[in-house]
């Protein structure tokens, strides 16, 4: 639109000056509507998700009943507590294994879908896609029934096996298992469906080009495939790394931190003691801790979407 | 992937070097299925298993016998959810819900998104960018901020906020908004700009090129939009877990969890139920728009 904001002024200078009063109102009416048109997203952003953010600082500083300032007190009391640093160590093993093991699933399904011929893709990626769509809270009770201690289906089935009943969300280390497995189950389809997209894109020739020069099949992933969707893995990874990070529905329903807080992760904890203990300040504190790596992604992302942008 | 077809039909006349290549790219496709039916199974085995559960009576559920099958079928679990009200009011919440959050996240990102993408102006690249960072920012991190911001306005106002289903209509759009405006910048700004630079010297205003030219051509973006915004306001469990509690608040996620679990009495038959028909919407909708679901899902990371 600033083409045509601009080539009538060109037009306009040789007009005269009336002509190019009636110019500068328009022009100033234009990014008067423009900026009418976004007040409503600018107010929401400030509003609901900027000030809440500096507000949680705030409150992070006060004490439990909100009406003394402690100043940094509330970090003190986490980083004396063991349980602080149990739900440090547990959202990274939870986040940094799911993410390795949705991008490694993604990436292998994404490549079998693409091998079958293309009338058949369409019916497989359909029914692989469906984690995705289900509402998590719904699915992860589907699980949590699977899992079922007395009547377990998974229990019953190995049982043919010979291997004995597991304690899918009863023993500390089965549990972060159970958790890790149904956010891989709920995650890996959005790595299949971004990696399918990004391998369409990929010219078949660099393959054809690939296999004259006599390149095998890992060969060719490692050399075409992957660099030609360098981007779409690290803006996936990313993306699903935040979310994974901050994810709060698996946990919640699953094992809702148990046992004994050992699958606990930065968002059921601090809904744990900010709602459920009332206390606002600490569990503000607690998820504050969120906000590192939340700011790393940020920046390679925003890294990323400029490169684009420039290159557009 | 014509490629191999064409092989494959050509490979008994040619040479034997060629059928042996056919031969491998058989194989590798009979392995491809293999691998594809497994990962399947894995995806749809809990979706299906809450059919299979939905359908058995209580008795049979703790008789314990192969619960991967349904000896004696019933409907009784979908009569007695579908005939309580309490289930039907968290339906009724969530269908209220979803409705005007898609309303209201398209009447703000639509125009927004139409204004960063033609009308630039002072700072609308740099708000582009924060749009998309705002859509990084977790609910996760906000509930409690926002749950002190509600309960303070209420005190100070006298209008309650905390604990009424509208509250979600507030919190929701900063969800779905980011996301829908940013994916509708990425649609809009595909449009050519000869159609709206016809449109402008035709004497269109600008609010007539947007409703006549540009939400009609990008009406595939747009509705992708509306499916996000709609899945996200169905699934979301977190902030009516925090700002919602007496049961005819609630909506569906938070609903079957706080009421059909009853202590440690796990009612199975009806949850599975409720959650096959909590997840009902969000799967018929994929079903026939599944090309617009995907679209929306890629569009965030392939557009922009």
């Amino acid at each position: 639109m600033v083409d045509v904001a601009f080539q009538p002024n060109g037009v306009a200078k040789a007009g005269g000056a009336r002509k190019r009063s009636s110019l500068r109102t328009t022009l100033k009416r234009k990014s008067t509507a423009a900026f009418l048109m976004t007040l409503p997203l600018i107010l929401l952003i400030a509003i609901l998700v900027i000030y809440p953010a500096f507000y949680s600082v705030h409150l992070a500083t006060l004490n439990k009943s909100m009406q003394r300032f402690i100043g940094l007190g509330n970090f003190e009391f986490l980083f004396k507590r063991d349980t602080f640093w149990l739900v440090v160590k547990q959202s990274c093993i939870f986040a940094i294994t799911a993410v390795i093991f949705k991008a490694l699933i993604g990436f292998i399904v994404a490549h079998f879908v693409h091998n079958i011929p293309a009338k058949g893709q369409r019916k497989w990626r359909g029914m692989l896609l469906v984690p995705w769509v289900i509402p998590p809270a719904m699915s992860t009770l589907a699980w949590l029934w699977l899992f079922d201690p007395s009547y377990s289906a998974f229990n019953y089935t190995l049982s043919f096996f010979g291997i004995g009943p597991i304690p899918w969300t009863g023993d500390a280390d089965w549990a972060r298992f159970s958790v890790i497995l149904v956010n891989i189950w709920y995650g890996a389809p959005f790595f299949m469906i971004m990696y399918l997209a990004s391998l369409k894109s990929v010219p078949e020739q660099l393959y054809e080009a690939a296999a004259i020069d006599g390149a095998n099949w890992w060969q060719r992933i490692w050399y075409v495939t992957l660099p030609m969707m360098r981007n779409i893995i690290a803006i996936t990874t990313l993306f699903s790394l935040i979310v994974t990070f901050a994810n709060f529905d698996i946990v919640r329903i699953l094992t809702a931190g148990g046992p004994l807080d050992h699958t606990h992760i930065f968002a059921t904890w601090a809904f744990r003691v900010g709602i459920e203990g009332s206390d606002i300040p600490l569990g503000a504190s607690v998820s504050l801790f969120m906000v590192p790596i939340l700011a790393i992604a940020a920046i390679f992302i925003l890294r990323d979407v400029n490169k684009r942008g420039n290159e557009a | 992937m014509t490629s191999t077809v064409v092989i494959d039909k050509a490979a008994p006349t040619r040479t034997v070097k060629y059928g042996s290549m056919s031969r491998d790219r058989a194989w590798a496709l009979r392995w491809s299925y293999f691998f594809l039916g497994l990962f399947a199974i894995f995806s749809l085995v809990p979706p299906l298993y809450m059919l299979i559960t939905s359908l058995k009576s209580s008795a049979e559920i703790s008789a314990a016998t192969n619960p991967w099958w349904v000896f004696h079928p019933t409907l009784s679990n979908y009569v007695a959810l579908l005939s309580s009200n309490q289930f039907l009011r968290f339906f009724w919440n969530s269908a209220l819900v979803s409705i005007f959050v898609v309303t209201i996240t398209m009447l703000i990102s639509v125009p927004a998104a139409f204004a960063l993408a033609r009308m630039r102006f002072w700072g609308s690249a740099t708000l582009a960018t924060g749009v998309f960072l705002t859509y990084l920012i977790p609910d996760s991190l906000l509930f409690i901020p926002l749950f002190k911001m509600f309960a303070l306005f209420g005190d100070w106002t006298g209008i309650p906020l905390i604990n009424r289903w509208y509250v979600l209509l507030i919190i929701y759009p900063t969800l779905t908004v980011p996301f829908c405006t940013w994916i509708m910048i990425g649609y809009f700004a595909s449009i050519p700009k000869e159609l709206d630079e016809a449109a402008i010297i035709d004497g269109a205003s600008w609010f007539q090129t947007l409703t006549r030219i540009f939400i009609p051509v990008a009406m595939p973006g747009l509705i992708a939009a509306t499916i996000f915004a709609f899945t996200v306001s169905w699934a979301q469990f977190l902030y009516p877990l925090v700002f919602t509690t007496s049961t005819d608040q609630l909506v569906l996620p938070v609903g079957i969890i706080t009421t059909l679990i009853k202590g440690d009495v796990f009612n199975w038959g009806q949850i599975m139920t409720g959650a096959l028909l909590g997840a009902a919407p969000p799967l018929i909708i994929y079903a026939f728009l599944m090309d617009y679901y995907i679209a929306g899902l890629t569009a965030g990371a392939t557009k922009g």
